[in-house]
């Protein structure tokens, strides 16, 4: 479960960030921002090879004292950022990959709809939202905090 | 003078109306519960013609306060002229009751008017003292009158409540859409006069009156050639991309009258729990027409920027736009299918009329639902390809009929015009006959004529040519090579798919590079052996050339490096075929069909020849290959069993250590 997840775009600008509402949400914020410098750092370190080669979960991105932070790119170099809590040691490679997998899945579901402009927020507000399904899926993937 | 005692009955007479007076007490207006019964209904019917709405049920009929609700001038004219009074008796009681002086049809203004009316057919003289008396009720010839009218059909009303918003929501938002339904809905006031009778007797025929019917329809009829020609030149101006004039007024009378039948349906289903999700035969017929003029084939998609550039139009917020193609688009895949588009359009028009959209599809609304419910679509198709007059072209009469006969924006009252039709039909027969043939051929609902009749030629190949993939499909499977060599994915193998191909098609009447999922014929096969230079660079490609893979490239992995002399015999065919393939490749499968198979007809034999040695000789590279692979392999596997052993045995040594 994790407690913050962001997607970014391509040109390093956030298009939807939802963290865990009884945190500070700034550290979070601040937390992705640093994290793309590490996510830049592993995209150009296998940028000879062919991009088919890279793949697009990139793992663990750095650790801090409460958090662990992972990333995974796709192939337009939409960035993905989880952050989760250090001390849920339950949470196996595996299993965040197939959390990223699911990102990925609902993210593309959002980019099929015609009504989108890539590049646009995926609005997570509103009376009627931009990408229900999206935020359902994300809201399922947190940390149920009541 | 009269004027102003009208007006003064008429301030009375508001008084006594706000109050909900049933006739009794010092008003000057006396209204019997029949009269008041029967005034409030017309008068709501005519108020909720106006604009969605503005009166309600007789029930509530005292609620309607003067002022706030009024009347349009339209279907008030419309009721008028159906009381068969001369128009300048109609011209005194209009004045009398204090619409003119005002401005509107109030409340008081219509009720005055209609005992007014009664009096006259009465043959009172119009006076003011006239309502004062106890009058019959006005009779309207082609109104419901007479009392026994369904007054206490609440939920009748109700439902033409609904349906009226809808009605003229769905036709602001979609008809808007079509170029003359523009003009038509700005000139609709002015046309009122001429528009409106036809739309009467729909409006007021809910009960098979024995006595007003016969009148009714030749009224109608009357008055049917009427606003044709007055609409015409109205519509002319701006009909430049539709089709011919008469084909025009017709189209969004058909357009209108879908709606209009739409709007009847949805009073039929208001019983259902799910109405508003339910989509109903019109609104189907609608929809399916909307998806024609967007795709001629029904079977199938529309990409996203045309269905987002259509369902713009409709005025939505882009927000609610996405929401809905949340919703509709089930597979996630970008497009629409016939029944997703059909969803997304009924929530559009739900939404239009004010439905909250849901958190979910409903099931009515689902793609396998809707499928499993209207599977007309592809028999629709295959009707207009062959433009039979089959049960599609039947019903595209009686909508003809009913469009002429109704027509108009303000609808007041669904009305069962299945009586009207049949009548109707034979009146507007010369009419219709015109128009059906193109409408049969083009859409009713569309303003897209030439892209439907440019369309339909397409849509003709497009069945033309699934059918005969589906016949080649069918027909693959005998030839002549042995088919398991197909498996070999090595690359020196798949050499011999494709020479194996050449026999393949001279079978079939080449569709040459058909959409995906065909085998290669030989035409392009033999055009790939003219492209490739030599033996070993063809082997080597063809990995590449494989993992490229996709359907429309089958031809490509096919290299064949066949020996040399064979390749410079069929160099020249080759050349001619290859020469063929991009012509045919431009101009479509079915064209390129005839052409193909002629030059490799009869070749074949040889090229078989040919093709079964240059086969063998892959077989033994290929093998050759494996089986170097196979030792490879195996020695791998040597020698990680030796280093097993050893971690085996170093394993063994270090344990009886840790033991002791």
């Amino acid at each position: 479960m994790a407690v913050c997840i962001a997607v970014i775009a391509k040109e390093n600008y956030p298009l939807y960030i939802r963290s865990t509402p009884t945190e500070n949400e700034l550290k979070f914020h601040y937390m992705v921002h640093t994290s793309l410098d590490v996510v830049d750092e592993k995209i150009s370190a296998m940028g000879k090879a062919l991009v088919d080669q890279r793949e697009l979960y990139l793992g663990l991105l750095y650790p801090t004292e409460d958090y662990k932070v992972y990333g995974y790119v796709t192939n337009s170099k939409v960035k993905f950022v989880m952050v989760v809590d250090s001390s849920n040691t339950a949470l196996r490679d595996n299993e965040i990959r197939s959390m990223f997998r699911k990102l990925h899945n609902s993210y593309t579901d959002v980019m099929c709809n015609p009504f989108y402009n890539p590049g646009d927020r995926i609005q997570s507000s509103g009376s009627v939202s931009l990408s229900r399904a999206f935020d359902n899926m994300v809201t399922s993937m947190m940390i149920q905090v009541c | 003078m009269e004027a102003a005692a009208a007006a003064a009955a008429a301030a009375a007479a508001a008084a006594a109306a706000a109050g909900g007076g049933c006739g009794s007490g010092p008003p000057p207006l006396l209204l019997s519960e029949g009269e008041q019964q029967c005034y409030s209904e017309l008068f709501a019917r005519c108020a909720g013609a106006a604009g969605g709405g503005a009166g309600s049920g007789p029930p509530e009929a005292a609620r309607v306060a003067p002022g706030t609700a009024t009347a349009a001038a339209g279907p008030v004219a419309d009721l008028f002229r159906a009381s068969q009074l001369p128009a300048e008796t109609l011209h005194q009681i209009t004045e009398l009751c204090g619409a003119k002086r005002v401005g509107y049809f109030g409340a008081t203004q219509f009720y005055i008017a209609l005992k007014l009316i009664a009096a006259a057919q009465s043959g009172l003289p119009v006076r003011r003292e006239s309502i004062k008396c106890e009058l019959p009720l006005p009779r309207f010839m082609m109104s419901k009158n007479d009392g026994e009218i369904r007054f206490g059909n609440p939920a009748e009303l109700h439902g033409t409540k609904v349906q009226i918003p809808y009605l003229t929501t769905e036709k602001n938002s979609f008809k808007r859409m079509d170029d003359e339904d523009k003009q038509q809905e700005t000139q609709s006031p002015t046309m009122s006069p001429l528009a409106s009778p036809p739309s009467s007797p729909p409006h007021y025929q809910r009960v098979p009156l024995s006595h007003g019917y016969s009148k009714l329809r030749s009224s109608a009829e009357q008055i049917h050639p009427a606003p044709y020609e007055a609409r015409q030149p109205l519509v002319q101006p701006e009909g430049s991309s539709s089709g011919g004039p008469g084909t025009k007024p017709l189209r969004h009378q058909a357009s209108l009258i879908r709606s209009f039948s739409v709007e009847r349906e949805l009073q039929d289903n208001s019983s259902y729990p799910d109405e508003p999700w339910r989509i109903t035969e019109e609104q189907r017929e609608y929809y399916v027409n909307q998806f024609r003029s967007l795709q001629p084939d029904p079977s199938s998609f529309i990409s996203g920027s045309v269905a987002k550039n259509f369902f713009t139009k409709s005025k939505l917020s882009i927000p609610e736009l996405s929401y809905i193609w949340e919703l509709s688009d089930a597979d996630c895949d970008g497009a629409l299918t016939l029944p997703e588009f059909c969803a997304a359009f009924h929530l559009i028009v739900a939404r239009k009329n004010g439905y909250p959209l849901p958190e979910g599809l409903p099931p009515t609304l689902q793609p396998e639902y809707l499928q499993a419910a209207f599977p007309k679509p592809k028999w629709d198709c295959q009707l207009f390809d062959s433009y039979s007059e089959s049960l599609p072209a039947n019903q595209q009469p009686r909508d003809l009929n009913r469009m002429e006969t109704s027509v108009k924006d303000m609808a007041d009252l669904p009305v069962p015009t299945q009586d009207v039709t049949s009548d109707d039909k034979q009146a507007l027969k010369s009419t219709i006959n015109e128009a059906l043939s193109k409408d049969v051929s083009e859409d009713p609902a569309t303003s897209k004529d030439s892209n439907s009749l440019k369309a339909r030629p397409r849509s003709r190949s497009y069945s033309s040519t699934s059918i005969e993939e589906a016949m080649k499909r069918g027909e693959d499977p005998p030839t002549p090579p042995p088919r398991p060599q197909k498996t070999h994915s090595r690359a020196s193998s798949l050499d011999l798919n494709k020479v194996f191909q050449p026999s393949v098609p001279a079978t079939k009447s080449g569709l040459l590079p058909p959409p995906p999922a065909l085998p290669p014929r030989p035409c392009p096969s033999q055009s790939e052996q003219v492209s490739e230079a030599e033996l070993l660079p063809q082997l080597s490609r063809a990995p590449s050339q494989a993992a490229e893979g996709s359907p429309a490239k089958k031809d490509v992995p096919y290299s064949q490096p066949p020996s040399k002399p064979i390749r410079r015999k069929f160099r020249p065919e080759n050349q001619a075929t290859e020469n063929q393939e991009p012509s045919t490749a431009s101009s479509g499968p079915a064209s390129a069909a005839t052409m193909k198979p002629h030059p490799t007809v009869q070749k074949q034999s040889s090229k078989q020849k040919k093709a079964i040695q240059t086969a063998i000789r892959k077989n033994k590279e290929a093998n050759a290959v494996l089986a170097r692979l196979n030792s490879e392999l195996q020695q791998q596997l040597k020698e990680v069993h030796q280093e097993r052993i050893a971690l085996e045995n170093q394993l063994e040594q270090l344990r009886p250590v840790t033991v002791l």
